[in-house]
């Protein structure tokens, strides 16, 4: 199908970018890999006036890494991130989720940034950057500004974004020695999306519980933080009866989603099962 | 003119030709290919981004040109089913291991599956199964069962 029309500029900036935004909110919208904005315009679900192709914008891109810290880019590619061999030597979660999230097509198009930005309650990456303990650069018309990434995702297709403001950048901290990640993920076999994903990151110090982070995608209407397991697991060393009662309170934080394709209850039975098969493999 | 109104020019290299067109921001990439430049090998399947018939390479990249707008693909360099045999008469290396073990019967989703296959063959030269059924999962044949093109594809990874 052909979308409605629409006026096409390239930002030059994020400055220009947001300048662009602030003009007529409403009518704006940004684009970066399209894989998400495009369907919708052509199915008519969205006809905004004017897209604002931000694939230009420098400060957008790229993955860099130091001895503390790590920046990814916004526009950065779920197939770059499948890709970088230094990143995945540092975080093989990223390509443990990458070769999970659509094909290699959207692959080649689609940003996390964007994946984040939409907020998308089956999509994968909401649930990794909040394990990932990330931190998410936002800039907009009055400077720039630092969210966690567990904090961001505040509704169905709804996050703290405002109006004006762009993604520009996941920050991450180097992970302690010790610490492993792992992303576990029930795919929607149409759509390939998630019904339930959960990403679970540990570290254990002498058979103990020392850190601890866990971030569900697909169950609720937003990805959501698993704090209440990681408060009852911190310093307890893991045993069947512990990860059953932790994969538990992970399954009861929040209301489910109910749908044609999974009720609410076997959301949260999975939400349950898969968190259960995540510690249990990170334990061994 | 308002900028819904305005036309813009976009320059791309198809099949080694340069060519112009001036397009409205909402025409499709794989809408300018088949309509402006005549190029049909290149199929449309679904409204939803899901069969990868119109599956192309933009910079040496496989993606699905029904989820790229025209004036997105402004300065790159675009190869569709009509440009991958070096001569036009002669089929290339994959479309003839389709050819040898029957991997098409209606042949629709065949392009798109070809330039895919070209794809998991730059970043898997040497494929296992598994490997090539993830790298055709973004392109839905309705008529094989696609048992055929993993073995089309195997062949071209046992010849190396
Ligand atoms: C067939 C298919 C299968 C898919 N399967 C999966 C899957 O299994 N798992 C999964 O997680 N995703 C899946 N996706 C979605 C895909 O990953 C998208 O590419 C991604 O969700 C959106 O990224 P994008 O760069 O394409 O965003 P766009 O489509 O360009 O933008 C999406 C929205 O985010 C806004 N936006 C984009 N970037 C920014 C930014 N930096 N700051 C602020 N706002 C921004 C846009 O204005 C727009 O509203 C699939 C998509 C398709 C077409
Ligand atoms: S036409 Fe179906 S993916 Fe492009
Ligand atoms: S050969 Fe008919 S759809 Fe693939």
């Amino acid at each position: 199908m052909i979308p409605s029309a629409f006026g096409y500029v390239r930002a030059s900036s994020l400055a220009n970018a947001i300048d662009l935004l602030r003009q007529d909110p409403e009518g704006t919208r940004l684009v970066a890999g399209g894989h998400t904005l495009i369907p919708t315009l052509k199915l008519r679900l969205a006809s905004p006036a004017l897209l604002v192709d931000i694939r230009g914008i420098a400060d957008m891109r790229g993955i860099s890494i130091d001895d503390k810290a790590i920046r990814i880019g916004a526009l950065t590619t779920h197939a770059e991130l499948l890709a970088s061999q230094q990143l995945n030597d540092v975080f093989p979660i990223f390509r443990q989720t990458a070769t999970r999230i659509a094909d290699p097509q959207v692959r080649n198009r689609g940003t996390i940034g964007g994946s984040i930005a939409n907020a998308d309650p089956a999509a994968d990456w909401p649930a990794v950057v909040i394990a990932l303990n990330a931190e998410l650069e936002i800039v907009g018309p009055t400077g720039s500004r630092r969210v966690p990434a567990k904090d961001f995702f505040v509704d169905i297709f709804t996050t703290v974004l405002e109006p004006a403001e762009v993604l520009a950048a996941i920050h991450l901290r180097r992970p302690t020695l010790g610490a492993r990640f792992i992303y576990r993920k029930i795919r929607h076999p149409a759509s390939g999306y998630a019904v339930v994903g959960v990403a679970v990151g540990l570290r254990m110090e002498d058979g103990l519980v020392a850190e601890m982070s866990i971030g569900v995608t697909g169950a609720a209407s937003h990805a959501f933080s698993g704090d209440a397991a990681t408060r009852f697991l911190m310093a307890k060393p893991l045993s069947h009866e512990s990860i059953e009662e932790a994969a538990k309170l992970v399954s009861e934080a929040t209301e489910c989603l109910s749908d044609r394709y999974a009720s609410a209850e076997y959301r949260a039975s999975l939400v349950r099962t898969e968190t259960k098969r995540a510690l249990l493999s990170l334990a061994a | 003119m308002s900028e819904v109104e305005k036309r813009h020019v976009v320059t791309l290299e198809i099949n080694g030709v340069r060519r112009n067109a001036e397009v409205e921001p909402r025409k499709l990439l794989v809408h300018l290919i088949r309509e402006d430049f005549g190029l049909t090998g290149t199929h449309v399947g679904c409204d939803t981004s899901q069969c990868g018939a119109c599956t192309v390479e933009l910079d040496g990249q496989a993606i699905k040109s029904c989820t790229v707008l025209a004036v997105m693909a402004d300065g790159a360099s675009i190869t569709t089913i009509e440009g991958v045999s070096p001569v036009a008469s002669r089929l290339d290396a994959v479309q003839t291991a389709f050819h040898e073990h029957h991997a098409l019967q209606c042949g629709f989703c065949t392009p798109g599956m070809v330039m895919s296959v070209r794809q998991l063959l730059r970043d898997h030269p040497d494929a296992n199964e598994d490997d090539i059924r993830h790298g055709i999962a973004g392109n839905i044949c309705r008529c094989t069962g696609y048992h055929n093109i993993v073995r089309a594809v195997e062949s071209l990874v046992a010849k190396d």
